[in-house]
């Protein structure tokens, strides 16, 4: 399985920070997609329209999650109907052997992909690389992350942090191409080599955006083709699926494949959706000629066995949540650690992966609640959020993993809060200690205080009032009884 | 309190308050919330109605005590008999005691910063605006994206301080360009936040709950 590095969420958020190229490009794509989202869904639907559509999408996820083991077995039947083979996987090492079986089997020399981000969650390049197989990114910014060795940026757009410069340096290391600014030229460049790629490869990977259970058949949407070639020129074409990704029949996919392009980069339709039917048939022109699919669970069961968390499955990884964010938006992708970020990530990696590496992450999240504005599975995501915090807080020991300042100031806090009286006096301790640090009523720098001096570093913090408002309160009372007709003093 | 007794509404302050339980609940900590947010219900179990002039506290009390108490039907039914009976500031004053105006005079531009849990889980957006419209000499100046996050969210703010002020900053940048004197918020959290930078940074714009913007009859600037 791929490296979870969740552990370094606050390390690797400050570099992005202070990285001003990153900060630009984020900036840029981020606004583009919110906004040609906004204004397709406004065109084409209204509020209302869309907020029914995802409701009805919600009801439809929700419900074949609530009775997936059936549904699984309809594929299962309906893609052996149609002559393919389908496994089942419990974890990234079992789906990795599994491919790699198939691929030995075959002789395979070359493999091409395209995107798939539960063969991300699994590493399969560097398990094919391993064992002497050339695996070989087709889409255009996974290709790009991939001679650059790093992660997705982001669920659709994985290579956005990189710039034209870098991309350039990167095909001039790994191509041998002139250096260039010209992203056509670019795209040419990156065209030339995948083409080669595609006639030799004997094998073709892809992942799956939907997976009909009634007819089998495998939905891929993208923007650049190669989905196409991949599941059509090899041999051999190897779905890799998320067990969540299946709708019960094709009329549900004409409401899915409405909500998601217009969700992920505000388009009414991508240039190509593909279905994939199983292997070629004799009557068939073209097209593989073997077909399995691998369905994956690779810790997909521990968010569906959690009634609150299973919601999280419904996700079809548009990535507006991550558009949206402004966590996100200001840090990107790869702090997150692992394969998802943005508020999905924060939900899905800790349950996925190891709640006490990734507890930063629900952490990570000011709660706003604009990704569950957005989503258009409706997964009410701070909910969730506050239930992963709730297991780091006061789980299971397993997954309890706080740190002794944060239980400190819950317990002074629960101490204080439980009376008025207690409270008084705490904040009469508060005066006190904070009375040396105050300068008009402002506090700059609190040195004493861990959790505090993170504020204290960029805002003042206001100095407690001399009087609190309970005492204010009881003098005016006070005064008021003793002048009855008073008036009010403005 | 001063805005209520001039509308006419019999005020108290019940003086065993002390917390909604929200910070504890929002760390995960739901027991020591759960402690906290029974004393809430029993201090104001019994009042008529409640008024909260923050956003975060009054969708805590409204819509996340449902959460905390779920495994609790007893209390979760004072739960939402007290949540019923709790109203946000704002909206108060214009959906229950139905008015606007509440005799207030000021002056300048003002803008308005919508804070997240008061709009997306309570859903109130035009309240606020109508009272600072109702303000006699002040207008309201739209700021770009006032519906966008300031970056406070409680814990968050101390926990990553670095993201939050990054945050931070795109809001007073946008409150900046919007050129208004003021930027009047419902939450004091947001308000806390944001004023504690402007201060630093010595920006020459105040930031002020609207309860405050409310009280100001002209008298005093």
């Amino acid at each position: 399985m791929a490296e979870v590095k969740s552990a370094e969420f606050k390390k690797a958020s400050g570099r992005a920070l202070r990285d001003e190229k990153l900060q630009h490009s984020l900036e840029h794509v981020m606004e583009h997609f919110v906004g040609a989202r906004a204004s397709v869904i406004e065109n084409d639907f209204g509020d209302e329209n869309w907020e029914a559509m995802r409701t009805r999408a919600a009801a439809i996820k929700q419900s074949t999650l609530e009775h997936l083991d059936y549904y699984l077995d309809m594929v299962d039947r309906s893609v052996r109907r149609n002559g393919g083979h389908v496994y089942f996987a419990d974890d990234a090492a079992q789906a990795n052997a599994i491919v790699l079986d198939i691929a030995k089997r075959n002789g395979v020399k070359t493999v091409i992909k395209s995107k798939s981000m539960v063969s991300e969650e699994m590493g399969i390049n560097h398990i094919l690389e391993r064992e002497g197989i050339e695996p070989v990114e087709t889409d255009l910014g996974e290709y790009i992350i991939q001679l650059a060795g790093e992660t997705p940026f982001h669920i659709i757009a994985p290579a956005m942090h990189k710039t034209r410069q870098e991309v350039s340096a990167l095909f001039q290391e790994w191509l041998k191409t002139a250096p260039t600014q010209d992203i056509k030229r670019l795209c040419v460049y990156a065209r030339d080599a995948l083409r080669e790629k595609f006639a030799a490869a004997d094998m073709g990977i892809s992942g799956a955006n939907f997976v009909v259970a009634e007819t089998g058949t495998v939905c891929l949407v993208t923007n650049e083709g190669n989905g196409r070639m991949t599941t059509s020129a090899p041999r051999i074409h190897v779905v890799l699926a998320g067990m969540e990704k299946i709708v019960p029949a094709v009329e549900d996919l004409a409401l899915f494949l409405r909500l998601l392009p217009r969700s992920a980069t505000g388009q009414r339709i991508t240039s190509y959706n593909t279905f994939v039917g199983g292997p070629r048939a004799p009557s068939d022109e073209d097209g593989p000629e073997e077909f399995h699919l691998v369905l994956v669970d690779n810790g997909r069961l521990n968010l569906l066995r959690d009634e609150v968390m299973r919601e999280a499955l419904r996700c079809i990884r548009c990535g507006a949540c991550l558009n949206h964010c402004p966590v996100y938006r200001k840090i990107g992708g790869h702090a997150y650690g692992w394969v998802y970020s943005g508020p999905i990530g924060a939900i899905v990696t800790p349950p996925m992966t190891n709640m006490k590496v990734a507890r930063d992450l629900p952490y990570a999240s000011t709660l706003c609640g604009t990704c569950k504005d957005v989503c258009p599975v409706k997964i009410d995501i701070p909910r969730l959020l506050l239930h992963l915090r709730h297991k780091v807080a006061e789980g299971a020991l397993g997954e309890r993993s706080t740190t002794w300042m944060e239980r400190l100031f819950v317990g002074q806090w629960h101490g204080a809060m439980r009376n008025r009286k207690a409270l008084e006096g705490k904040a009469n301790l508060g005066r006190l200690l904070t009375r040396p640090f105050a300068r008009g009523g402002k506090v700059r720098k609190l040195p004493f205080a861990p959790m505090v001096s993170g504020w204290t570093a960029s805002r003042d913090f206001p100095a407690p009032a001399p009087r609190s408002f309970a005492r204010l309160w009881r003098e005016e009372l006070a005064h008021d009884n003793a002048h009855p007709n008073g008036t009010e003093q403005g | 309190m001063k805005v209520l007794r001039r509308l006419g509404v019999d005020v108290s302050f019940p003086e065993d308050q002390t917390c909604c339980g929200q910070i504890a609940f929002n760390g995960g900590f739901r027991s020591r919330a759960a402690d906290v947010a029974k004393h809430f219900l029993d201090v104001f179990e019994n009042e008529e109605q409640v008024v909260v002039p923050s956003g975060s506290c009054a969708s805590m009390i409204k819509v996340y005590y449902r959460e905390l108490f779920e495994d609790d039907p007893e209390t979760l039914e004072r739960a939402q008999a007290v949540g019923e009976k709790t109203r946000e500031f704002s909206d108060y004053i214009v959906n229950v005691v139905g008015t606007s105006d509440v005799g207030a005079a000021s002056e300048g531009l003002v803008t308005y910063h919508d804070a997240c849990h008061l709009l997306r889980e309570l859903r109130i957006k035009e309240a606020p605006r109508d009272l600072i419209g109702g303000v006699r000499g002040v207008e309201l100046q739209e700021m770009e994206n006032s519906d966008a996050c300031c970056g406070f969210g409680g814990l968050f703010s101390v926990k990553f301080p670095e993201i939050s002020t990054a945050i931070l900053d795109e809001k007073l940048k946008t409150i900046a360009e919007s050129g208004a004197g003021a930027v009047v918020a419902n939450d004091c959290g947001c308000l806390m936040h944001i004023r504690g930078a402007m201060e630093r940074r010595g920006m020459n714009i105040c930031a002020m709950h609207l309860a405050e913007l409310l009280a100001e009859d002209g008298t005093d600037g």
